[in-house]
């Protein structure tokens, strides 16, 4: 694992916050689309592809390559954002976003943009599908160092399909899987705990057999951290409970599961109107990244 | 005039009977002998569906997944994206009944190399009744972009089947069957995906009137109709569509061309099928008066292959009937 030093964390904080202005852009630029997701795991996806993932944006398909499965696959803004920035394609495109003809469909599609590792959006399938990688990997080479991540949704843990990939990780001891669950607390109906609580989530995945972590989604180092540890266990596949914040940024956007799947302009109103809520995002991230760095990243 | 390639012990006392999902069990094993990239997967039903010699063979290249069809079709998805050939099993009723959304999401619009082998499928399962008799599969699978629709008719056949299947690059379903059926083919005969067959040939001394397209392992009686119809001087043709989708189009257009009417015969809904298939290509390319054999929108239930074959109209004096009600 790699150790991050305070220059490099404040260099990825920073990244974040550029990913999550792109975000506000193109969801602004398509009309629709989910807000409150992509917001809260952009310092992970950050994390993830400018340091965690041995991978080339130049050779999507590499062999060699960690895969990384979204499961959640309506979260798709912030992976778009994150390959445009790490240079799997231009940052321009990003505002094709669920446009006609465009590589950026609503949901991903594997076949359409290259550095997507499955297409997803009905949930509960991606865990298996990186239970299924690592197991043809360790077929392959069971000494293997690449690794398999898979995001989730916490909302998503109600699907029945994520206990049977669940339980097949537990039995085949997967320690290439790496699963991240992107725990915001909130789904399209309401509060996760309201609509079906989950609690106690670790215990449920430690009971199938899982290394459980527990970690701030948004303390990038800590993240870290318990993703170097989960690469050292050998003997079960990891899951590490991210508490994130919905749409993490925009403090008047935060927390509140009506921005679930509204794009910037169709929100609700009580605190910010319609007209001025792209405006106001935008802002709020930008004043927040002078918070963080005193660098002008305008 | 029987197809001079049909295993020549056809309806003799010889004939020999054997469910076509052995078909399936040997071809597996061939391809994972050609191929280390073939794995298969299976949801508890390993013995049934005939997965177990090559769990026995490849054990390493074998994996339980437990009673758990969803799990098994994108597990099976992620495996392929690794460069793997997964076969996937199960009773149709389950896969593709129970886990549609993850085959159309996760293999076919991943374009992921996924075979997906649907056992005991049709009104033949017998005892078990209705909750296992899968006689909706050929439509759930039809309509999905991008996938391949085989129903073998026998064991040789479903052999044939699998290692086409393992050579193709893209998701296939092959619907196979519980009971005992006669073998119509050889080992020999010739297999292609996409490619439909002549099985019999409309006597020289009659004129071509009806002609009965038939998939799966209702070839034998379609095959005995056939001659009872010639018997009662009705000129008769018989096409055997192994493979559904892709449709050979080619020889629709000229049996639709040749002839008065078209039978189509499977073990299926008459909705969405073979039938629905011909009938929806003909109505624009040929229109022709298409009668469809098949279960008439009801559900099955228990009882012996044989009598549940008559009881739902897909025994040999419903398919004669039906090619003269064709013609009439």
């Amino acid at each position: 694992m790699h150790y991050l030093t305070s220059a490099e964390v404040v260099s990825l904080e920073l990244k974040a916050n550029h990913i999550r202005q792109s975000i506000i852009e193109m969801l602004v630029a398509a009309g629709s689309g989910h807000t409150a997701g992509p917001l809260g795991m952009a310092d992970i996806f950050t994390l993830l592809y400018f340091k965690v993932l041995q991978h080339d944006p130049k050779n999507p398909t590499w062999e060699e390559r960690d895969r990384l499965i979204l499961s959640h696959g309506h979260i798709c803004p912030v992976l778009y954002a994150t390959l445009a920035h790490a240079g799997y394609f231009s940052v321009d495109e990003l505002i094709t976003l669920r446009k006609f003809g465009s590589r950026l469909q609503g949901h991903p599609h594997r076949v359409a943009l290259p550095g997507l590792e499955t297409s997803s959006g009905p949930l509960g399938s991606g865990l298996s599908q990186a239970v299924g990688m690592a197991l043809a990997e360790r077929i392959d080479n069971p000494y293997s160092s690449k690794y398999i991540y898979c995001l989730t949704g916490d909302g998503e843990l109600n699907e029945g399909q994520i206990w049977e990939a669940a339980m097949l990780a537990g039995k085949e001891k997967l320690h290439n899987l790496i699963v991240i669950v992107d725990r915001n607390g909130i789904q399209i109906d309401g509060y996760t705990k309201d609509v079906m609580p989950l609690e106690p989530l670790a215990e449920k995945f430690e009971a199938f057999n899982f290394d459980v972590q527990e970690v701030d989604g948004h303390n990038i180092r800590a993240v870290n951290d318990a993703i170097g540890k989960a690469q050292a266990v050998y003997s079960q596949p990891s899951l590490i409970i991210a508490h994130t914040i919905a749409s993490k940024g925009v403090d008047v956007f935060e927390r509140d599961f009506r921005w679930h799947g509204n794009p910037p302009g169709k929100g609700p109103e009580d605190r910010v109107q319609k007209g001025e809520q792209a405006a106001v995002a935008l802002e709020k991230l930008r004043t927040l990244a002078g918070l963080i760095a005193k660098e002008d990243i305008s | 005039m029987l197809a001079p390639h049909l295993d020549k012990k056809f309806d003799t006392p010889e004939m020999v009977l054997l469910p076509s999902r052995n078909g399936y069990g040997e071809g597996l094993v061939e391809a994972g002998k050609r191929d280390t990239r073939v794995v298969a997967l299976a949801a508890d039903l390993t013995e049934s569906t005939r997965t177990l010699p090559f769990a026995e063979a490849f054990p390493n290249r074998f994996v339980q997944i437990g009673i758990a069809e969803q799990n098994m079709a994108s597990v099976a998805a992620g495996m392929a994206m690794m460069g793997k050939i997964p076969f996937i099993a199960s009773y149709a009723m389950f896969s593709p009944g129970r886990n549609w959304e993850q085959i159309r999401t996760t293999i076919a619009y991943n374009e992921s190399n996924v075979k997906i082998i649907g056992a005991h499928a049709g009104i033949s399962v017998g005892p078990d009744g209705a909750t296992h008799q899968a006689v909706e599969d050929i439509a759930l699978m039809r309509v999905i972009p991008k996938m391949v629709v085989i129903a073998p008719a026998d064991v040789h056949e479903a052999r044939k089947a699998v290692l086409a299947a393992a050579k193709y690059e893209g998701p296939v379903y092959i619907r196979v069957g519980r009971s005992n059926t006669p073998i119509v083919t050889t080992p020999e005969s010739p297999f292609e995906i996409g490619k439909a067959e002549v099985m019999y040939q409309c006597d020289n001394n009659l004129s071509p009137k009806v002609a009965i397209i038939v998939t799966g392992v209702l070839l034998f009686n379609v095959l005995k109709a056939a001659l009872e119809l010639e018997g009662q001087g009705i000129g008769t043709t018989v096409l055997h569509m192994p493979t559904i989708k892709p449709l050979d189009t080619q020889a629709l257009l000229k049996l639709a061309n040749e002839h008065d009417a078209l039978v189509t015969v499977e073990e299926h809904q008459r909705a969405g099928g073979l039938g629905g298939a011909v009938a929806e290509y003909l109505s624009e390319a040929r229109p022709i008066k298409i009668i469809r054999v098949g279960v008439d929108d009801e559900f099955g239930q228990s009882g012996e292959p044989e009598e549940l074959t008559e009881h739902y109209g897909l025994g040999i004096s419903s398919i004669v009937e039906a090619g003269k009600k064709a013609i009439g």
